[in-house]
């Protein structure tokens, strides 16, 4: 590859990721507003009702899990990444469960 | 490549496989290895909570939930004013660039600021690292998130200083976004150990 080329790669990487930035300003304050209703709402399962320990778990956990992508595909912009980057960013979440699980099986 | 002149990028230069520029794609990097380092800690509390489930305090028996909840939220607050902070930039907002950022120094301070008053009340309650299984893993998983907090406090008031020194003026916001992607990450694991030290 000559310079001229690598040149027209690189511009074009630009204008991909300005691109990108087109579509990269959501509703901020919507998200947060959702993630302070979710935060509450954890509280409120914890408190105030009376619904089996594993229910309780269960719903606990879809609402981390809920928070934490509101958090990465918004305000971390993962949504208007290149696809590669959104692979890059979840490369270790299998790694990751395949550790937990490793070692829970180890452990019983 | 001599009689062809290369855009000069100041160093941010994107990267072509990726077409992000190569400051973010090192912050992503890293931040995978804090994925690995953060799941070691979360899947051994699993692990110890399950293994001793009839002895484990309940949700709130030691821990301070409101008071907990109260600071989840604020960490929320910083992670918008974050966000604000670099779509100011972006835009050429300089105003909103130094607000913002010096907003999100002032409130993870504040963050780090409730959780050593909570330290200080359990410690003051004989509840400490040495406190057994539930003591020790309490403080070093909410101790190393905290210290990632304080490294990333530490470097919000930096680039405070430098947003009022126009270092983020005329579209030169990548090192904000860089930055805003750790404060981030540091929220997002919290959210995680909110839920499962505090209320599971």
């Amino acid at each position: 590859m000559d310079s001229t080329e690598r040149l027209h790669e690189t511009t074009g990487a630009v204008a991909v990721e300005a691109h990108a930035r087109d579509h990269a300003h959501p509703r901020y304050l919507l998200v947060w507003l959702w993630l302070a209703l979710l935060t509450a709402a954890e509280v409120a399962v914890v408190w105030f009702t009376a619904l089996p320990k594993s229910w309780v778990v269960v719903a606990l956990l879809i609402m981390a899990v809920w928070k934490a992508l509101l958090v990465a595909l918004y305000f971390m912009h993962l949504r208007f990444e290149p696809l590669r980057v959104a692979v890059l960013a979840s490369s270790p979440l299998p790694l990751a469960v395949l550790l937990v699980m490793t070692v829970l099986q180890e452990y019983r | 490549m001599e009689g062809h002149a290369m855009p000069y990028y100041g160093g941010r230069a994107p990267e072509t496989g990726l077409a992000v520029y190569t400051q973010k794609v090192g912050m992503w990097v890293f931040l995978c290895s804090e994925v690995m380092f953060f799941t070691g800690l979360i899947g051994s509390y699993i692990i110890l909570r399950f293994g001793a489930s009839e002895t484990w305090p309940q949700p709130g028996e030691i821990l301070n939930i409101p008071i907990t909840a109260i600071n989840t939220f604020i960490l929320i607050c910083s992670s918008v004013t974050m966000v604000k902070a670099f779509a100011a930039s972006e835009m050429g907002d300089k105003r909103g660039t130094r607000l913002f950022t010096l907003a999100t120094a002032v409130i993870g301070a504040t963050f780090l600021g409730v959780q050593i008053y909570e330290y200080s009340e359990l410690l003051g309650h004989g509840f400490g690292p040495w406190s057994g299984l539930y003591g020790s893993t309490f403080f070093t998983m909410t101790g190393f998130h905290g210290f990632h907090v304080f490294i990333g406090v530490v470097c919000m008031t930096w680039a405070t200083v430098k947003a009022f020194r126009g270092g983020y003026d005329n579209g030169n916001y990548q090192g904000l976004e860089v930055l805003g992607l750790y404060w981030h990450f540091v929220d997002l694991v919290w959210i995680i150990l909110f839920t499962i030290v505090y209320l599971i």
